[in-house]
């Protein structure tokens, strides 16, 4: 009894500190010529994927820009709750931040609603190419089926098997135009190839993913892509059977340098500045960006290690260039 | 096409697929079995693999020793289990609940600590598949069965283990006396809080087991939420084995094996949704159990604290 | 006379302090979260002034508090209703979803009716599905003897799948269906059919429904012969048979209104904050876990509706209240979980205290307990056999 009156006593004075504090916490109003972005995110900020390739964006955008000093930027990680987002730019954007950026489909409504009440604060959406009409919404998507085009170009070249595997998580959004492309890209190169697609109904069953990928390899597939933040164990398995992999989304050679042949990596950075532009020059929104293989939003990465012949290089640059200037037309279902 | 599903092929696929997958369930179910054959509901499961995953792939990664690395991620799992069991055991608290509540903080450290510890997504070399001279060279039966990882040979040695533990040993009489019994068990000299103790801690040893088999054994990656509810489906499978390892195994064995089929279904182009596949081994799961109705009772004292009348 | 009094007196001190246990272990457990939150290098005394700040420092704060509580409240009379009858559903996550399935197609298919008819009609259609999906392990665990842990653990997961399918595929938002990248959502609700929101801020009619529900099913569990049959079953299977009733079907009754209150709550998230069904592929995605934390608000409101009600405002107040938090002092939000996890053992484990002193005034003759603790219903996992 008397330990607990003790307890509570304690307990009583942290919580009254606690609501003092509370009462006077308030924000610094920042300095005006900083400029300041939210962002905020379904997963993790080290996913090798979707999140990571905002966070490492922003990343560069402040080297670019001259450190913290004149580009601070705050994020919410693992805002895969649509209604905790919705608050989280809520409240970023009662803060004044100059751009608040919602970084998964899935907010676009809470978007909608939230932007008409902060109209001197730029949003931006991605990925999507809709602006809701809205002067202070920017939309962004990435090109996704342009980088896995020119993958599945390189990987019909290079399967000797004629059978490629896919692990994708649910056949929707970047995962279903990436995979797309990637279709797209084996078909025109050789019809012959066999594309088999995996979706394996989550964005996190790791171990799921990968036993995908140990089945294309029995059914035959020597090379394989995914996309996707689950498909990082499914690089392993690749590895461990020889077969070629192809990434998307972030730099996946690190995780299997002998047999990741190509990345398609977002440099969201590309369209980051531009809107950047933009706010400065006083337009809040309205228009929408595509990352995509012309604007340098999206570049392929080659991994040094993997020993590409020459001609299979030569027939992806062809082939980016000629996605570049219009000659060849990705056809999506 | 549908035709294809039956081919030698497909069938030493799912085999040796199935037999993978239902690792990690076997160690987590295989913990939970004691853990409620000693009257302990752990609902927890899913947070201590998902720590003891963590602990096996970091410190695997930073010392080269994969050994190191299932030694902690054990120790984690037991640290995990020893608290529940404090809070199961001594301060009687609900079962479920606490359970949840160390699924919610086994979640949430694994993924600061990964943020925190390590850049981006690595991978390590885990523990090499073990080719069984001669057998793994037998067509088919030695790619399911002889060559497969270190970890998931001892998960099967495990069933057995556990089997003979629960039923042929004094332990094993007391374990189950305690679950059934604890007033009984108590007067007879059992101490009934010794034994839940044990229980809960060994549940969360080899919980850890289950995360580190995932991180250094079979998919030698780490990634936030990696288990994905495999822990929450371990626990299911407890039932559905009516709380005996060979059971859990059947059941750990079915829902692999189901889950194999899946993958296959679409790889070889079946028209089936997507969804519709993945959805097979869950509700497979529950058919069967409705089809073989069990006359096996729960431990009459599961969920239920024990104290002292005085 | 003055004896009495006071006895009544210290009996209602002793009372006030059990209810605020809860409370207390909250913050017993964020005392060990500014250990970790130094380990991060942030101040606690800042973080935790961001998270009472975001929790209740302004009225919007307040309402968003109340917005989170909603859900979690829903799902808590479900489970008042099902741990009382002995039965453990933790199939929250997919009766939430189902029942917001069903309300959703309501929704987008008589969108020519008055907007009070369609939301009226959108919970009926939420509260069944729900029951639907509570009643289909409630009928397993009856009639088959399939555990209901297992049953509910399976169709979280199949609610989860039918989600992604029907929202990539037949249920998908006609302008998303036109474009290559497909965002698994509905078409917006029509404005009308919004749930009418209470101040301006984001609090809709569904947190009034809540607390009105609450109230109902108190009135259901200890005033009507359902619930006592329910609460009878719960009790002793063996006794309750005895007594004529017929165990199996208060078991399934148990389950499906468990579920329907899931169900409902499911729907007023579309109804009354979403505007919209829409998936990231996960269940928390859409319930934020909602179907697991209603469970720990009914036990922290100890099984009883009415209690639950400050129990959700409680719980609904700290993950709102850290998720500001993450904002302000910039930790990963995943430092929230673990913090919402070690809530939960601390004041699970707090109602050991509760228990003794409840106990310590049975001895003295005090006045006649109410709910009795939880654990001595929520045993024997296989009720019924």
């Amino acid at each position: 009894m008397k330990k607990s009156v003790w307890f509570l006593c304690i307990l009583i004075v942290l919580s009254m500190v606690l609501s003092a504090c509370g009462a006077q916490a308030t924000e610094a109003p920042a300095p005006a010529e900083k400029f300041r972005v939210a962002v905020v995110m379904p997963s993790a900020i080290n996913d090798l994927a979707f999140s990571q390739s905002m966070y490492d964006a922003l990343v560069r955008v402040q080297t670019e820009m001259g450190g913290p000093d004149a580009f601070e930027f705050v994020y919410s990680d693992g805002m895969f709750v649509v209604d905790d987002a919705a608050a989280a730019i809520r409240d970023y954007a009662t803060q004044g931040y100059n751009l608040v950026i919602a970084h998964g489909s899935q907010y676009g409504s809470s978007l909608q609603e939230i932007a008409p009440d902060f109209p001197n604060t730029s949003f931006a959406w991605g990925t999507t190419v809709d602006t809701f009409g809205q002067p202070n919404i920017f939309a962004y998507e990435a090109a996704s089926q342009e980088g896995g085009y020119i993958n599945g170009v390189l990987a019909a070249t290079l399967s000797q098997s004629k059978v490629i595997g896919v692990v994708g998580p649910i056949e929707t959004g970047d995962a279903k135009l990436y995979v797309d492309g990637f279709k797209a890209g084996v078909a025109a190169t050789d019809p012959s190839v066999q594309v088999n697609v995996n979706y394996i109904g989550s964005f996190s069953d790791v171990a799921l993913a990968s036993e995908a990928a140990t089945t294309h390899i029995s059914a035959g597939a020597d090379v394989l892509t995914g996309t996707a933040q689950m498909v990082v164990g499914a690089i392993g398995k690749a590895e461990e059977a020889d077969a070629l992999w192809f990434g998307t989304q972030s730099n996946q050679t690190s995780l299997a340098p002998s047999i990741v042949v190509a990345s398609q990596v977002y440099h969201w950075e590309v369209i980051l500045n531009e809107m950047i532009g933009l706010i400065k020059s006083g337009t809040l929104g309205g228009r929408s960006f595509t990352a995509n293989l012309a604007n340098g939003g999206e570049v392929m990465e080659y991994n040094p290690d993997y020993a590409l012949p020459a001609d299979a290089k030569s027939l992806a640059d062809k082939t980016v260039q000629g996605i570049i200037d219009g000659t060849i037309k990705i056809s999506l279902p | 096409m549908i035709q294809d599903l039956f081919s030698v092929t497909v069938l030493i696929g799912i085999l040796a697929s199935g037999i993978r997958l239902a690792t990690p369930y076997l160690y987590a179910a295989i913990g939970e079995t004691f853990s409620q054959r000693s009257g302990v509901l752990n609902l927890g499961v899913e947070g201590q693999m998902l720590l003891g995953a963590f602990a096996a792939f970091y410190v695997s990664l930073r010392t080269g020793n994969l050994w190191l690395g299932l030694l902690t991620a054990m120790l984690v799992g037991a640290v995990m289990g020893l608290a529940m069991a404090y809070v199961t055991v001594n301060l009687q608290a609900q079962q479920g609940i606490s359970g949840i509540g160390f699924y919610l903080f086994g979640l949430g450290m694994s993924d600061l600590l990964f943020q925190k510890l390590m850049p981006t997504v690595e991978t390590i070399r885990g523990f090499p598949r073990i080719y069984i001279p001669g057998l793994s060279d037998i067509p088919g039966i030695g790619e399911i069965f002889f060559s497969q990882n270190i970890l998931v040979y001892s998960a099967y040695l495990l069933v057995p283990v556990a089997w003979f533990v629960l039923n042929k040993t004094t332990l094993g009489l007391k374990i189950r006396a305690v679950g059934e019994n604890p007033d009984a068990a108590d007067s007879l000299g059992v101490s009934v809080a010794r034994v839940r103790y044990f229980t809960i801690i060994l549940g969360g040893t080899l919980s850890g087991i289950a995360g580190a088999s995932l991180s250094i054994a079979l998919l030698n990656v780490f990634q936030q939420n990696m288990t994905s509810g495999a822990g929450f489906i371990a626990v299911a499978l407890v039932y559905f084995g009516a709380w005996r390892p060979i059971g859990v195994l059947g059941g750990a064995l079915l829902f692999s094996m189901v889950n194999a089929l899946q993958l296959w279904v679409q790889v070889l182009n079946i028209p089936i949704e997507p969804e519709i596949a993945v959805m097979m081994p869950y509700v497979l799961t529950i058919l069967v159990l409705v089809a073989t109705v069990s006359r096996v009772r729960a431990p009459s004292a599961l969920t239920k604290p024990f104290e002292r009348e005085n | 006379m003055s004896a009495l009094k006071n006895k009544l007196q210290s009996e209602w001190i002793s009372r006030f302090i059990d209810s605020l246990l809860p409370v207390f272990a909250t913050l017993a457990a964020l005392l060990i979260g500014a250990v970790m939150l130094l380990f991060l290098r942030v101040n606690p005394i800042e973080a935790y002034a961001a998270l009472w700040d975001g929790a209740f420092g302004s009225p919007n704060a307040f309402a968003e508090t109340l917005v989170k509580a909603t859900p979690l409240l829903l799902v808590a009379l479900g489970i008042c209703i099902s741990f009382r009858g002995d039965v453990i559903n933790i199939g929250g996550e997919g009766q939430m979803i189902v029942g917001a399935v069903f309300a959703t197609w309501v929704g987008l298919t008589f969108t020519n009716l008055p907007g009070w008819l369609v939301i009226v009609l959108a919970l009926l259609a939420g509260f069944a599905g729900g029951a639907v999906w509570g009643g289909i392990p409630g009928l397993l665990k009856a009639y088959f003897r399939v555990n209901e842990i297992l049953s509910t653990v399976m169709m979280n997961a199949i609610a989860v799948q039918l989600m992604n399918f029907l929202l990539r595929g037949p249920m998908i938002d006609p302008s998303q269906a036109q474009l290559a990248s497909k965002i698994p959502q509905t078409a917006p609700l029509l404005d009308i059919f919004r749930l009418p929101r209470l101040v301006p801020t984001r609090l809709h009619l569904g947190a009034l429904i809540a607390v009105i529900l609450a109230v109902l099913v108190y009135i259901l569990l200890w005033r009507t012969t359902l619930g006592y049959r329910i609460r009878a079953v719960g009790q002793n299977p063996n006794a309750a048979r005895y007594a004529g009733i017929k165990v199996q079907r208060y078991v399934v009754l148990a389950l499906l209104l468990s579920g329907a209150f899931s169900g409902l709550a499911g729907a007023t998230q579309v109804y009354g904050v979403n505007y919209r069904m829409i998936t990231d592929g996960s269940a928390s995605g859409f319930t934020g876990s909602a179907g697991f934390n209603g469970i720990v608000a009914a036990l922290f409101g100890q099984l009883h509706p009415v209690w639950s009600i400050p129990a959700s405002i409680l719980f609904g107040a700290l993950l709102v209240g850290a998720n500001k938090m993450q904002r302000v002092v910039q930790v990963p939000s995943a430092l929230v979980i673990a913090l919402n996890g070690l809530v939960v053992v601390f004041v699970v484990s707090s109602e050991i205290w509760r228990r003794r002193r409840q106990r310590q005034r049975l001895a003295v003759g005090g006045m006649e307990e109410e709910p009795p603790p939880p654990h001595e219903k929520a045993g024997q996992a296989e009720a019924g056999t």
